[in-house]
């Protein structure tokens, strides 16, 4: 392997890597709040929303986010809907992260027992101040190891925005792989996701510990 | 006559098709403790939920100091900030402490002053013997004390009447004395509760009334002495008799003393 | 707008061809699928051993499948490791033994996860009604894991079957590849061959993936009453 040309070419992956991570940060916080907004509809069972609510969880968790970008910036093009990549990559991964995440905070806010919810209602809370400070507070921490696996499940899916003609690192690898470097620039593209998700894990493993001596979640 | 501060009038409820409540009347005075017995089943602890609002009723009115609670629309988190409610499983949040957890209600529901909430709280917990847990968390302590806590977090909503359901029903037996005590205390400060329980000794001392239920309806009401000696119906003596042991195990010896004819 | 699905649909072999593709990404997952449960269960077994070095090793393994994306692997089996190990494999295989290296990882998460979830008791209740160690395996033991296992095993095979576009990177001729081989061909002709084609592709995930999650779903409610 090439070192010198492995260092040469440091910032071009820092570069691809900052536009993955940005990507993935504004998928995943997309999803989050699609997430819950989804989660609390489905919860209250709101009249039809919540039906429409569950065809969108079963049509995003049951597609896979290549087809969905590919219909997005391919197909939908041709009926006048033209997404920019770095639209279209975001508006993909909230799609389909929206729906991981609306599990994942609905399976926690059944976790919250009846008991809980009838303390709260008996000392006067109104709903939504049983939602704030009761239910929520308690279904987000139960959540919280399938937020942590779809979190980093999202960022591994990110890895197919080159698709949409991207630069992000996959594509600048596939790049360097035309000129003959293919050692290189793959050794390059292990290290570039390490340093990107090896913390992320680390940082859940540790919030999951600190929930669970805290005597919250499961 | 005595102000009631509540009143049922033929209340019905029902789950699905099985009616559990068949048209009960109460009247509970002000000051008054009493106290629901009955075999399990019997919509004792459905009764007390049914006040609360935590049931929806088929017929039937409750009133609350004279206003029905049953009837138009309702506030039912004002009403339910009138009633205190403890229950049988610890109920406290986990993701608050004690003092969070005693807060909640009276500065959220209430938008109470947290000076004044957390003064009285703190001499509630001094009276439950708890202040020096006020910020413990729910999971480091135990059943007794937080069902103590969970009394404390209702009383400081300044409740009208308090209800308690079987509170000691999955207490470790060494730990339901100390909640028990703490009933008791708030009964001889004049405090109107309703109190659904199995320990038919602190039933006796704590009531002014005793209510038997039996399928749904009130079955007897008396004053505890003599509904514990003198029961007047056969359902009655048969749900009593079933705290009852024949001491036999002394009776191998016949020259036992404690043995019994 | 008929006019422009059956001209993209039924002119040529793209129907035919469409279903070859198919074909590619299930076989591609079905073998990968029960390659992972065979080896998963051994590495799974591995995993509740009480040997340092076992442990240790099955870890690291599986935390490197954890946190690389798929698609990495696939372009470091492709392009680098044949290169460096002088084996030339078609991109088929570098797809199925991919898969398998990350579907064994998971499902000897799963079968770890099902045994030394099983209570203690469990055992013990059954030596006190004096069974033999086998037949506690084989009565107690082993019907519950399956119990355990099952849902998880289900949910691993439709999550593969979502992952097998990333095939389309190595050049394997799956549902994507024909997909947008039959774009470029009749885009030519028909502006809106993407918008048939792609939909049409995202419709068949579906309608496979949504029955066998449903399905996954059903036993979970069944086996928890």
């Amino acid at each position: 392997m090439d070192i010198d040309y492995i260092v040469a070419h440091i910032p071009m992956f820092g570069k691809a890597a900052f536009l993955t991570i940005s990507l993935a940060l504004a998928g995943i916080l997309l999803s989050l709040l699609i997430g819950l907004a989804c989660a609390l509809v489905r919860y209250f069972r709101v009249p039809l929303l919540h039906r429409l609510i569950a065809a969108y969880i079963e049509l995003s968790r049951n597609t896979p986010l290549m087809i969905q970008l590919f219909f997005l910036y391919y197909g939908l093009t041709r009926v006048g809907i033209m997404l920019e990549g770095v639209t279209c990559a975001i508006v993909g991964l909230a799609f389909l992260g929206g729906g991981y995440m609306a599990e994942a905070i609905r399976s926690g806010l059944d976790a919250v027992g009846r008991v809980q919810i009838e303390s709260g209602l008996s000392i006067g809370l109104s709903r939504l101040q049983l939602i704030r400070y009761v239910v929520l507070p308690q279904a987000m921490a139960v959540a919280v190891p399938a937020i942590a696996a779809n979190t980093i499940f999202l960022i591994k899916e990110t890895s197919v925005f080159s698709i949409i003609a991207l630069p992000d690192l996959m594509y600048v690898a596939k790049d360097l792989m035309k000129e003959g470097n293919s050692n290189e620039s793959n050794f390059m593209l292990v290290v570039s996701y390490l340093v990107l998700i090896l913390p992320v894990s680390l940082f859940f493993t540790r919030l999951e510990r600190r929930m669970r001596r805290a005597g919250l979640g499961h | 006559m005595a102000q009631h501060v509540l009143e049922i009038r033929n209340l019905h409820k029902s789950f699905g098709e099985r009616e559990v409540i068949h048209g009960l009347d109460l009247d509970v005075r002000k000051g008054e403790v009493v106290v629901v017995i009955g075999p399990s089943g019997c919509g004792k602890s459905t009764l007390l939920r049914c006040i609360n609002g935590l049931e929806p009723i088929q017929q039937g009115e409750i009133f609350l100091n004279g206003k029905s609670i049953t009837s138009g629309k309702i506030k039912w988190n004002l009403v339910r900030q009138q009633i205190g409610m403890v229950f049988q499983s610890y109920d406290l949040f986990p993701h608050m402490n004690v003092m969070e957890n005693i807060l909640l209600g009276p500065l959220k529901a209430q938008g109470r002053r947290r000076e004044e909430v957390e003064a009285e709280a703190e001499a509630l917990l001094a009276r439950v013997g708890l202040l020096d847990r006020k910020d413990s968390f729910p999971s480091q302590l135990s059943g007794g004390q937080k069902q103590r806590v969970a009394i404390v977090r209702a009383l400081c909503m300044k409740p009208e009447m308090m209800l308690f359901d079987e509170v000691t029903a999955s207490l470790d037996p060494e730990m339901v004395r100390e909640v028990l005590d703490v009933i008791l205390g708030l009964a001889d400060e004049g405090m109107t509760m309703m109190i659904v329980t199995h320990e038919m000794a602190f039933a006796k001392a704590v009531a002014d009334r005793v209510i038997f239920m039996d399928g749904g309806v009130v079955v007897e009401s008396a004053r505890p002495e003599v509904f514990f000696e003198t029961p007047q119906t056969e359902r009655a003596r048969k749900f009593l008799n079933t705290f009852q042991f024949r001491e036999v195990r002394h009776c191998l010896d016949e020259d036992d003393e404690d043995c019994l004819p | 707008m008929l006019d422009s699905v059956t001209s993209i649909f039924l002119s040529g072999r793209n129907m035919s061809r469409l279903l070859e593709g198919l074909w590619v990404t299930l076989e591609i997952s079905i073998i990968s699928v029960l390659l992972s449960m065979f080896l998963g269960i051994i590495v799974g077994l591995m995993m509740t051993s009480k040997n340092r070095l076992l442990l240790a090793g099955t870890r690291v393994y599986l935390e490197i499948i954890r946190v690389m994306p798929i698609l990495v692997l696939l372009f470091l089996f492709y392009y680098s490791l044949s290169k460096i190990w002088g084996i030339n494999l078609s991109a088929m295989s570098v797809a199925i033994l991919v898969f398998t290296l990350w579907g064994t990882a998971e499902m000897a998460d799963l079968v770890r996860g099902a045994v030394t979830s099983m209570p203690r008791h469990q055992r013990e209740s059954g030596r006190a009604i004096g069974l033999t160690e086998s037949q506690i395996n084989r009565y107690i033991i082993i019907p519950q894991a399956v119990r355990r296992l099952v849902p998880g095993v289900i949910n691993l095979t439709t999550r593969m079957i979502k992952t097998t576009p990333f095939v389309f990177f190595i050049n394997v001729p799956d549902l994507v590849k024909v997909g947008q081989q039959i774009v470029e061909i009749t885009g030519m002709r028909n502006v809106m061959a993407s918008f048939w084609v792609y939909g049409l592709i995202f419709l068949i995930y579906f309608i496979i993936c949504y029955p066998i999650s449903r399905f996954s779903l059903y036993l979970e409610r069944k086996w928890e009453s």
